[in-house]
C-alpha cells in the first residue's frame, strides 16, 4: 500500500522528520505513538500534500506511485484520506454538498458520471448511521458549531462515504468523551477491510482497546524508534516515554 | 501563500463569457445631450406634452447639478456630450408570438442562456425583455389583465396609463435627488411599469432582462412598480451585457411604491460587462434605486447579486413611512480585476415600529475594490424603531480591497440599532481541508463563495438563484470557479 523510505521533512528550517521508514501493507492497521512534538502530525500532513513542508530526502510510494510528485487533491482522489485532527468550519456549506462535491470529484478523477441524488442520499443516511449522527445533520454547515466530537465524528463519516484506501486519524481520540470514542471506533472497526489500512495516531492506549491495531510504532524525535504488536502500547500506557527516550539517547 | 495566489490570478484571468455583440439594425440619435436631442427621444416615442415638458424641467435641473465626488471609486471624467442617448432596434411594430421578434435577438437571449420559451412554459415568468431602449416583447400580459395587474413598459404606461404615471414616477426619486437621476429623468429611454391592484397578489415572478446593446450608447432604464394596499409582488431583473471597449453609462432609476400591507421583493441579478483584465471598458453603473413602504404595514425586500460593471454605485433604500413597515436588503457584490464597487442601502425610520434588516455580503478579487456604504437613519418619531445590519466581506488575494461605511444617525431613544461586521480570506487551511477531500482548488473556491453568500441567495426566487449561483462562478470562474 505505502512505502515511506528514509523520509527527511522540515518545516521553516528546522528538520521534523529525520529519516523516518515504515511499509504498511493492506488490510492493516498501525498505531503511532509518541510524545508531543516528534513529528506524528506533520507525517500525516506531508502524507496528505500540505503545503509549508520542504522535504529534502525520501521516497514514499503509494500504490506503487510517487506521492510526493501528485497534488493534494489527488492523493485524495487516489484513496488518501486524512481525517483532521482540527476540522475546519465551512460556512454556508452543507454537510451533503460538501460530501456530494468531494464524491463526484473522486468519481471524475476515475471518469464515473456524478452519483445520482437518491443514491447519494441513501450513502449518506447508511454512513450517517454508522457514526450515529442526527439527521438534521445533512443540511447543517460543515462544522459550524460542532462539538469537538461531532466534529471527529463527522471526520469519521466523511472517511465512511470516501471509503479510501489508506485512512490517517490524527489524534481522532483526542478531546473525546467515552460515548464519542466508541463510536469512532466502531466506525472505523465497521470500515476496516483487507483491501485498506489505517495509520492511527495517537497519544493514548484507550483508543487501541477499541480498535485493535497490528502494529504499534512509538515515534521520537523524527524517527520511528521502536516497533511491535499491540502490547507495545499497553507497555506504554504502563511506563510512559521516558524507558523509550533512554533506551534512545542510550545508543 | 505565493502558490495561491498565483492560482487566484489564473482563476480570475478567464474572459468575459457574454461578450458579444447583436448585428441587428439600430436607430441612432446623434450624439451629444441638448433640448433638441430630448424633443427627439420624446417625439420617437410619441410622448403626450407633459412628459417632454417634465424632461426638459429635468434637463434644466440636471445642467445645474456638479457631479458627485463621494463616492470611494475613481475613473475619468464622463463626457456627457459623447453619449448617444437613444438607440432603438428597427423592429415592426406589434408582435404577438416569439416568432415575429428579430431571430438575432432572440439569438443573443438564448447565448445568455435564457430561453424565453422555456422560462414561460417551465417557470411561468412573464418577461418584458428591454433590448437597448424599446421593449421588445411583452408576454403573459392577458393573464396578468385578468386580475387588474398592468405590467408593461413605462413608455406604454406613460400613453395608456398617464394618471398613475404622474401620480408616482419621481414621487419617490425627485427629479432633483442626485446628478444621476436627474439625468435620467431628462432622457430616460424605456423601462418596466407594474401596478399591482387592491387585494391581488401577483400569480408570477415578473421578470425583465436588460441589455446594454449598441456600441456607445447610454442606456438610462425607468422603473415604476406600484403595490397597491394588501397587494404583493416579486420582481426579478436581469442583466448581461456585450464586451466593449468604450466605458458605457447606465444610469437608471428605479421606483418602488408599497401600499398599506403590500409587499414589493425585488430582486436583481447585475452582471453587465465588467472591463477587461486590464481594466479597460466595462459598464459604469449608477443607479438609483428607491422603494417607499407609504402604507401601514407594508414591506420592500431588495435582493440584489452585482457581479459585473467597471463600477457599481448603487444603493437601493427603502423609506419606512408607514407604521410598522419593514426594510429589507440582502446583496451580494463581487468584484474582481480593476472593478470597483460602491454600493450598500439606506434605511430611513420614520413611521412607529418599524424595522430593517441589512444583510451585505462583498466579495473582492483580482485588483478591485469593494465598498459597502450603507446609512441607517432613525427620525424624532420612530419609536421603538428597529435595525439590524451585518456586512461581511471575504478577501481572495492580497491585491485587492474591502471597505465598510456604515452611518447611523439615530434621533430616537427608543431605537435599536445593531451592527455587525467581518472580513475574512479563504484561509490556506480551508483550502487545504477541500483539496484532501478530493476537491480542486478552483471549485473548492466557488464552492466557500457560495456558502458565504448563501443568507443573500436563499432569499432569490428559485429559478433566479440557480442563475445567480451560475453567474457567480463564472465571474469567480474569472474569480470564484
Amino acid at each position: 500500500m505505502i512505502q515511506i523510505n528514509n523520509l527527511h521533512v522540515s518545516i521553516e528550517g528546522k528538520e521534523i522528520l529525520k529519516g523516518l521508514n515504515l511499509t504498511i501493507n493492506k488490510g492493516e492497521v498501525h498505531a503511532i505513538m509518541g510524545p508531543n512534538g516528534t513529528g506524528k502530525s506533520t507525517l500525516g500532513n506531508v502524507l496528505s500534500g500540505k503545503d509549508g513542508y520542504t522535504i529534502s530526502e525520501g521516497t514514499v510510494l503509494f500504490e506503487g506511485i510517487d506521492l510526493l510528485e501528485l497534488e493534494p487533491e489527488e492523493r485524495a482522489q487516489m484513496g488518501l484520506f486524512l481525517a483532521f485532527q482540527y476540522p475546519v468550519e465551512i460556512p454556508g456549506v452543507s454537510n451533503a454538498n460538501f460530501l456530494k462535491a468531494s464524491i463526484n470529484e473522486i468519481r471524475k478523477s476515475k471518469d464515473l458520471a456524478p452519483i445520482s441524488a437518491t443514491d447519494f442520499l441513501k450513502l449518506m443516511r447508511e454512513k450517517m448511521e454508522l457514526v450515529e449522527m442526527k439527521k438534521d445533520f445533512i443540511s447543517r454547515s460543515v462544522n459550524v458549531g460542532f462539538s469537538g466530537g461531532e466534529k471527529k465524528r463527522n471526520e469519521i463519516l466523511q472517511m465512511a462515504m470516501l471509503d479510501p484506501k489508506l485512512a490517517i486519524l490524527d489524534e481522532t481520540d483526542s478531546g473525546l468523551d467515552i460515548d464519542a470514542l466508541r463510536i469512532v471506533a466502531n466506525g472505523v472497526n465497521k470500515l476496516r477491510t483487507e483491501e485498506n489500512a489505517f495509520i492511527i495516531i495517537t497519544h493514548y492506549q484507550r483508543l487501541l482497546d477499541h480498535i485493535v491495531p497490528d502494529f504499534v510504532h512509538v515515534m521520537y524525535d523524527g524517527k520511528i524508534v521502536k516497533s511491535g504488536d499491540k502490547s507495545l502500547a499497553l507497555e506504554l500506557e504502563e511506563k510512559g516515554y521516558d524507558w523509550i527516550k533512554d533506551e534512545v539517547e542510550a545508543v | 501563500m505565493s502558490d495561491q495566489n498565483q492560482i487566484l490570478e489564473d482563476l480570475t484571468s478567464s474572459d468575459y463569457k457574454y461578450g458579444f455583440v447583436t448585428d441587428i439594425e439600430q436607430e441612432f440619435a446623434p450624439k451629444g445631450l441638448t433640448e433638441d436631442i430630448i424633443r427627439f427621444i420624446s417625439a420617437k416615442k410619441e410622448e403626450p406634452e407633459w412628459m417632454l415638458e417634465w424632461r426638459l424641467k429635468a434637463f434644466k435641473e440636471w445642467l445645474k447639478m456638479p457631479e458627485p465626488q463621494w463616492s470611494n471609486v475613481t475613473f475619468p471624467k464622463i463626457d456627457f456630450q459623447d453619449i448617444i442617448y437613444y438607440a432603438a432596434p428597427v423592429q415592426k411594430i406589434e408582435l404577438n408570438s416569439l416568432d415575429e421578434v428579430d431571430p438575432e435577438i432572440l439569438k443573443t437571449l438564448q447565448k445568455l442562456g435564457i430561453s424565453i420559451d422555456e422560462q414561460k412554459r417551465l417557470t411561468g415568468v412573464a418577461m418584458d425583455i428591454v433590448m437597448d431602449s424599446v421593449s421588445v416583447k411583452t408576454t403573459f400580459q392577458t393573464s396578468l389583465k385578468e386580475k387588474g395587474i398592468i405590467f408593461c413598459s413605462i413608455s406604454d404606461a406613460i400613453k395608456d396609463h398617464p394618471d398613475l404615471v404622474k401620480k408616482y414616477m419621481g414621487s419617490v426619486v425627485p427629479v432633483k435627488d442626485n446628478y444621476y437621476a436627474a439625468l435620467n429623468s431628462a432622457v430616460f429611454s424605456d423601462g418596466s411599469f407594474c401596478y399591482i391592484p387592491k387585494g391581488v397578489r401577483c400569480p408570477m415572478e415578473l421578470s425583465t432582462y436588460f441589455r446594454i446593446n449598441a456600441a456607445g450608447t447610454g442606456q438610462f432604464e425607468r422603473t415604476l412598480l406600484i403595490a397597491d394596499d394588501d397587494s404583493y409582488v416579486s420582481y426579478l431583473e436581469g442583466c448581461t451585457a456585450p464586451m466593449r471597449d468604450e466605458n458605457q453609462l447606465h444610469a437608471a432609476v428605479v421606483e418602488l411604491v408599497a401600499m398599506d400591507r403590500a409587499e414589493i421583493k425585488y430582486s436583481t441579478v447585475q452582471n453587465w460587462y465588467p472591463g477587461n483584465k486590464e481594466g479597460v471598458g466595462g459598464v459604469y453603473n449608477f443607479v438609483t434605486k428607491r422603494g417607499f413602504c407609504k402604507g401601514d404595514s407594508s414591506k420592500i425586500s431588495w435582493t440584489q447579486v452585482e457581479t459585473g460593471s467597471a463600477i457599481t454605485w448603487k444603493y437601493p433604500s427603502c423609506i419606512l413611512a408607514g407604521d410598522n413597515s419593514i426594510g429589507e436588503f440582502y446583496s451580494v457584490a463581487v468584484t474582481n480585476n480593476f472593478q470597483q464597487a460602491d454600493t450598500g442601502t439606506k434605511m430611513i425610520h420614520i413611521g412607529k415600529n418599524t424595522k430593517s434588516r441589512i444583510v451585505s455580503k462583498g466579495i473582492s478579487a483580482g485588483k478591485s475594490q469593494n465598498n459597502y456604504r450603507g446609512l441607517v437613519k432613525v427620525h424624532k418619531k420612530a419609536d421603538n424603531a428597529r435595525n439590524f445590519s451585518q456586512c461581511d466581506s471575504l478577501l481572495m488575494g492580497d491585491k485587492c480591497g474591502a471597505h465598510t461605511f456604515p452611518y447611523l444617525e439615530v434621533n430616537n431613544r427608543s431605537a435599536q440599532v445593531e451592527h455587525e461586521a467581518t472580513t475574512s480570506k479563504i484561509s490556506e487551511d480551508i483550502l487545504f481541508y477541500c483539496k484532501q477531500r478530493g476537491i480542486e482548488e478552483e471549485q473548492a473556491v466557488a464552492m466557500i463563495v457560495n456558502g458565504f453568500c448563501k443568507e443573500v441567495m436563499d432569499n432569490l426566487p428559485m429559478e433566479f438563484a440557480v442563475e445567480a449561483r451560475k453567474l457567480l462562478a463564472i465571474s469567480l470562474e474569472g474569480s470564484v470557479g
